[in-house]
């Protein structure tokens, strides 16, 4: 039979981690109502590049939901992600412009030069590599986003070197 | 601000504007922004200053010009000329020849690459000569985080009109004439739906706009609210006026950070006019309205999902009805329209619903606005009079295929939609037409798929979608999806026996008739509609084990195919 023990509570939150300050403030602005929930979490992710455990239960606490209702929402919606996304990110757009115009090479591409499936992170936790159901840019297809910069049109014999490129550029 | 203040303030705007003649525009829609047209919108800025090409030169940031594959777009709007792929590098000569000594530079005019001769002014090229522009009209000539802008061309003009001059049946009364029907995809007249929710009773009463444009190849949504965030908002103001809804949402998709801050600004900038907030142009009407961003589900973009997503639940769909007229938003009555819709209501408002019901076909009225892409020579926004058939938008305008390919078919409405052969090509696009050919209208994505693309795959490419985005909450789609995809997989991977296909085909319609919302009901259309038209291709993948198109590996096994 499964253990009754309530699991290991998680990690407590620095007190004064300027972050956490910050999430307070967005919860005050929405007068902490029911609505404001996905926003909230909107900011927390943008924060700390994920959601992570202690604020989500701090979220769920400010905002006076359980926090079962939380974590549905978070699981529900594609955007949030439980885990950090890695130092960089690589998102290759799959959207059906960039299907028709090749973006599952790119994803074999980046499987090949990086050992990265969509949803991994690199062992050194420099490089993730997402897919985007679209991120309408299909003028540009097939289009992949590095930290949020568009590459437009991309081989995939020169995928790998310009990601290559941009972590070496960044060290 | 007072109604006759802003009368004021547009003349001077427009006497100032109308002194600039020379203006060098820098289109600033996503798609140039993301090919470095703001290092091109500075460049040209200081190099205005150093080369001195004359007075009265402003470099100004406008929207989406349309030709998005082109991009950075730079046009002389006095000359009408355009040019293309701009960079940091060949900027100067646009300066010193075109803008200083009047002569227009040939070689890097819009689609002088492609074209066999250079057409000099943008508005005799095909590409745009054979559009009709009442949603975008803005949009290349004016800067989308100005208000000012947006004021001196004519904004606001019909929300002066409507609270001034009509009551809000009266406003209903044009949307009705106009036969405006809703630019989601679903095509429900929206005067129709404005009148029901004025009519019921409530507290409060709220207005949503649905700018969760998640079909996969549409980006018509995202230019409008990058380009002319204004318009839209004018819209909604001009909606809630008509129910009587004294808030407003515009739920904005999460993948659009751009058009996030520019109907941010826009809103802030329309407040501190006093056009949005407390007692609009000092009437009674009052009207707020808040941005909500979408967090990546498709099924939001299902109306009443989109309300749970809203109140901060998980976005999950309800039987209807009660509709959202009726009982939306914390139960009270909410109308839900498109951006489209809504960018198209200040012009119907202004120039009166006949003028537009004047243009498109009679059961269907007015434009669309579609985003082409896929195989196809001109790819980006265009929009037309509704009625307009396929080939013209995908061999005039869109300049038919690259590469001396073969077309081979359109997919309109995304994963809720279906793929056109080529014996339909001469269909108009209109609501009905497109249904009748087991697509739909959908919002507008627009995709040409030329002989390199393998019919069961790009069904199986849509259905992946659908299984992913269920919501999970009805038996027919989450699982029905899930066997359907299975299914494709099998036949994509050669291991499929006619036995997978029968069954294949009594799955489809059971998903279509039995499911809850729109996504389950609409998502075995790619795979019927491919069966319909190509199945030749599936015939091939079972029985043959062959690939015409040659795009399925049968030496994976079903687990390997991605």
């Amino acid at each position: 039979m499964a253990s009754l023990n309530p699991p290991p509570a998680a990690p407590a939150l620095p007190k004064n981690d300027p972050r956490v300050r910050r999430i307070m403030t967005i919860m005050n602005t929405y007068g902490k109502r029911h609505d404001a929930l996905i926003q909230v979490l909107h900011s927390v992710q943008e924060l700390f590049g994920y959601l992570p455990k202690p604020v989500i239960e701090l979220v769920a606490k400010e905002l006076r939901l359980p926090a079962s209702r939380v974590y549905g929402v978070v699981t529900f919606y594609h955007f949030f992600t439980l885990k950090p996304r890695g130092e960089h990110s690589c998102v290759v757009c799959t959207g059906t412009a960039c299907y028709v115009k090749g973006a599952h090479a790119l994803l074999d591409e980046m499987e090949k030069g990086f050992h990265l499936k969509p949803g991994d992170v690199t062992k050194d936790n420099k490089l993730g590599l997402q897919t985007a159901r679209c991120i309408g840019s299909c003028g540009l297809a097939p289009a992949v986003v590095y930290d949020g910069e568009v590459l437009p049109r991309v081989n995939p014999a020169d995928l790998v070197n310009k990601i290559q490129e941009r972590l070496e550029a960044a060290l | 601000m007072k109604n006759h203040a802003l009368y004021n303030l547009r003349e001077k705007l427009h006497a100032e504007s109308a002194l600039k003649t020379k203006k060098v525009c820098v289109c600033m829609g996503g798609s140039c922004v993301s090919s470095g047209a703001q290092k091109v919108l500075d460049k040209m800025k200081e190099e205005v200053r150093h080369l001195n090409p004359g007075s009265g030169v402003e470099v100004k940031a406008v929207g989406c010009m349309g030709a998005c594959a082109k991009g950075p777009l730079v046009k002389i709007e006095a000359d009408d000329v355009i040019y293309q792929k701009v960079t940091l590098e060949n900027l100067k000569p646009i300066l010193t020849d075109h803008v200083k000594n009047h002569k227009p530079v040939p070689h890097m005019v819009i689609f002088s690459d492609t074209d066999a001769q250079p057409t000099m002014k943008s508005s005799e090229h095909a590409f745009y000569k054979n559009q009709k522009m009442i949603v975008l009209e803005n949009c290349a000539k004016i800067d989308p985080d100005s208000i000012e802008d947006y004021i001196a061309i004519g904004g606001y003009k019909a929300l002066q009109k409507a609270l001034t001059q009509m009551s809000p049946e009266e406003v209903i009364g044009e949307v009705k004439q106009s036969g405006l029907r809703g630019r989601g995809g679903a095509g429900f007249p929206t005067g129709n739906k404005w009148e029901m929710s004025y009519k019921y009773v409530g507290e409060q009463k709220y207005l949503v706009c649905n700018g969760d444009e998640g079909d996969p190849g549409a980006f018509m949504d995202r230019s409008v609210l990058e380009s002319d965030p204004h318009r839209v908002l004018e819209g909604m103001i001009l909606g809630g006026y008509a129910i009587g809804a004294s808030r407003g949402f515009a739920y904005i998709r999460g993948e659009y950070p751009l058009a996030i801050q520019r109907f941010g600004t826009a809103i802030q900038k329309a407040k501190k006019l006093g056009l949005v907030g407390k007692n609009i142009l000092e009437t009674n009407f009052s009207f707020d309205v808040e941005i909500r961003i979408g967090a990546g589900a498709f099924v939001c973009g299902e109306e009443t999902a989109l309300l749970a997503s809203i109140e901060g639940k998980r976005g999950t769909p309800h039987p209807r009805p009660p509709y959202p007229a009726e009982k939306g938003l914390w139960g009270m009555p909410t109308i839900i329209n498109n951006v489209e819709t809504f960018a198209n209501i200040p012009p119907i408002v202004e120039r009166g619903g006949e003028w537009y019901a004047g243009i498109g076909t009679p059961k269907s009225t007015g434009t669309k606005v579609f985003a082409l892409s896929g195989c196809i020579q001109n790819t980006g926004l265009v929009e037309v009079p509704i009625g307009t058939t396929l080939r013209q938008v995908i061999f005039d305008i869109g300049g038919g295929i690259p590469n001396g390919k073969k077309f081979k078919a359109a997919q309109t409405g995304g994963p809720s939609g279906g793929c056109i052969p080529e014996q339909h090509l001469d269909t108009p696009l209109d609501y009905d037409a497109l249904t009748k050919l087991g697509s739909i209208m959908g919002s507008g994505g627009l995709i040409v798929m030329d002989e390199g693309s393998c019919m069961p795959d790009v069904a199986r490419f849509f259905m992946e979608f659908c299984m992913d985005e269920s919501c999970g909450k009805c038996v027919p789609c989450r699982v029905g999806t899930k066997q359907m995809y299975d299914l494709l997989t099998k036949i994509c991977s050669g291991t499929a026996t006619e036995y997978d296909l029968a069954l294949l085909e009594s799955l489809a319609p059971m998903v279509r008739e039995t499911s809850l919302c729109g996504l389950g009901q609409s998502a075995p259309n790619p795979l019927l509609s491919t069966l319909r038209y190509f199945r030749d291709e599936y015939e091939a993948h079972v029985k043959e084990k062959r690939c015409p198109a040659g795009v399925c590996n049968f030496a994976k096994t079903p687990a390997e195919v991605r």
